[in-house]
């Protein structure tokens, strides 16, 4: 019984002369939510579909659940996935579309009810697949996905098109099936859910990989900002003298001085700024999150 | 591979596609079945290309399937279309990586479509063969032509040997516009390149030089549907026609099993 879901060891995809991805290793445990983020163009979808048999590495190697990626016969069967958005017959209904895939897979058919209730489409299973919004698509993509019962599921974008409460409940699903057991993978663009509810990261940035591990160990090394506001505008750039002076590196952003130091230089700060005239709104050391994180790794900020 | 089977046939039961196929085909059987009977007596001829089909041929144990055998050529091209249509429009949907992701076995993928559209165009050409007799039996008085021997059973064999040679025929056409679908992956692309080849560029070539008719490939597969014709023996049509077929399966399998999915 291996102990990764995914196991992927220099693994590189060559389009022409360009890397899509260059030599990526990184494992992701049982059992866990694996957020993977990047840049557009970074290489996740293209990671995905290697993963997934849809397309040939050029090289490396990689594993899920302890099968390696050149045999998918050998692993699909537990896996779930949604690649690119949910891809469906628009002729057909949602119902007819999942029966499509349950047929194919040799699933219990009862299933595809259950699954249609299960996202909130039990009323619209009957409709066909074209009538339906962006986000009833989504929900019948992540309904597809969970046709196998699988043991790892990969999502890519699960969240485009839904509304705030559809957020909260995919949210609350993916988190639903890894205390269940399932490892889930899912790249997602906003940052901010993956944050609350992934326990691992894996990040790309033009190919290679940028971190893989825990989240927490992520969020560690990042290097906290203090967050000052001043009452007069034209009183930022003076901040920005200080903490530079003092040798932190200080940025304007969105009309406050975001300065990369330790908490503990915050009241010092406070006091080179009433020295020198300066009246603070608002003076906050903050941990950074994951967006901001991801700004600063991925250099796209 | 019972599985794929199993999905494709729910795909192809969908109202739109199965009563529209099934509409397209009774309707070409029902005009060049009543045709052949309604202008009997023509002098621009009752059958394919200007040709006269007379009272003493349709009056022979064959006679019940002369409409079916000529209409042979167009359930050939409502499958090609069809076949080219079910194949190429996983491409544009992306449906296929979906389709990968339950079976990763590409050509169980591959066979099991073959599969279940040879199911479907049997059913086609069944109901093809049963209206064609159909109309032939109720035009034949009025066109002063005996059925006596129609229900021999010299007949039936006719009308078996017809079925089975519409049936290669059909199938023929149906892996010819899986192959354009595969290559083009456009259902569009594939559709008009096939039926403008079939019905235009080979006519076209044909007219200007005869003899390419036992060397173009719509032309093979017409004749075999209709058991050979006095310019196209049916072996020959068959041998061409099953060269063409092969290499076009074999190169498009190879592609379709070889080529990354990243749509």
């Amino acid at each position: 019984m291996p102990n990764t879901a995914i196991s992927v060891s220099d693994l590189s995809k060559k389009y022409d002369d360009r890397l899509a991805v260059s030599h990526i290793n990184f494992e992701v445990p049982l059992g866990i939510v694996c957020g993977f983020v990047g840049p557009n163009g970074s290489g996740k979808t293209t990671t995905m579909r290697m993963l997934l048999g849809l397309i040939t590495p050029t090289t490396g190697q990689g594993h899920i659940l302890g099968e390696p990626i050149e045999h998918p016969e050998k692993y699909l069967s537990r896996v779930g996935a949604m690649i690119e958005g949910p891809a469906f017959y628009p002729a057909l209904s949602g119902y007819e579309n999942l029966m499509v895939l349950a047929k194919l897979g040799g699933f219990p058919i009862e299933r595809v009810q259950q699954l249609l209730d299960k996202v909130g489409l039990g009323d619209r299973g009957k409709s066909k697949f074209k009538t339906y919004s962006l986000g009833m698509k989504q929900r019948l993509g992540i309904a597809a996905a969970l046709l196998p019962n699988p043991k790892l599921l990969m999502l890519d974008e699960p969240t485009n098109g839904l509304d705030p409460e559809g957020i909260q409940e995919v949210r609350a699903l993916l988190r639903d099936l890894a205390n269940e057991g399932t490892t889930v993978f899912v790249s997602s663009h906003l940052l901010s859910e993956l944050e609350i509810i992934s326990d691992y990261i894996v990040m790309l940035r033009k190919g290679e990989i940028v971190f893989a591990g825990p989240i927490g160990e992520l969020m560690a090394q990042q290097q906290p900002t203090i967050i000052a506001k001043s009452l007069q505008q034209s009183d930022l750039q003076k901040i920005v003298e200080i903490a530079e002076a003092a040798g932190h590196h200080a940025v304007i952003r969105n009309d406050s001085v975001h300065v990369l130091a330790e908490m503990d230089w915050a009241p010092v700060l406070n006091k080179a700024a009433f020295d020198a005239g300066i009246t603070l709104a608002q003076l906050a050391p903050q941990l950074p999150n994951l967006e901001e994180t991801f700004f600063e790794m991925t250099g796209d900020k | 591979m019972l599985n794929v089977v199993k999905a494709e046939l729910r795909k192809l039961r969908r109202p739109t596609l199965f009563f529209g196929t099934m509409g397209a085909a009774i309707f070409f059987t029902g005009l060049i079945t009543s045709f052949i009977y309604l202008m009997i007596d023509s002098p621009q001829g009752n059958g394919d290309r200007g040709r006269s089909i007379s009272r003493e041929v349709l009056t022979l144990a064959s006679g019940s399937v002369n409409g079916f055998a000529s209409v042979g050529g167009f359930l050939g091209i409502i499958a090609l279309c069809v076949f080219a249509a079910q194949t190429a429009q996983e491409y544009t949907y992306g449906t296929l990586r979906n389709l990968l992701i339950r079976q990763p076995g590409r050509m169980k993928i591959l066979i099991g479509k073959l599969i279940s559209m040879v199911l479907f165009g049997l059913v086609m050409i069944s109901i093809a063969a049963v209206i064609s007799i159909a109309i032939s039996y109720i035009l034949a008085p009025g066109a002063k032509v005996s059925t006596d021997l129609w229900f021999t059973s010299a007949g039936f064999e006719a009308i078996f040997t017809t079925f089975v040679n519409v049936t290669i025929s059909v199938v023929a056409f149906g892996i010819v516009g899986m192959v354009l679908g595969l290559l083009l992956r456009s259902p569009i692309s594939a559709i008009s390149f096939g039926v403008l080849w079939i019905l235009i560029i080979e006519v076209l070539l044909m007219a200007v030089k005869n003899s390419l008719q036992s060397w173009l490939p719509g032309a093979q597969l017409s004749a075999i549907a209709s058991g050979g014709s006095p310019d196209l023996t049916y072996t020959h049509a068959l041998t061409v026609g099953g060269i063409y077929v092969a290499v076009g399966a074999i190169v498009a399998s190879v592609l379709f099993v070889r080529r990354d999915v990243a749509n």
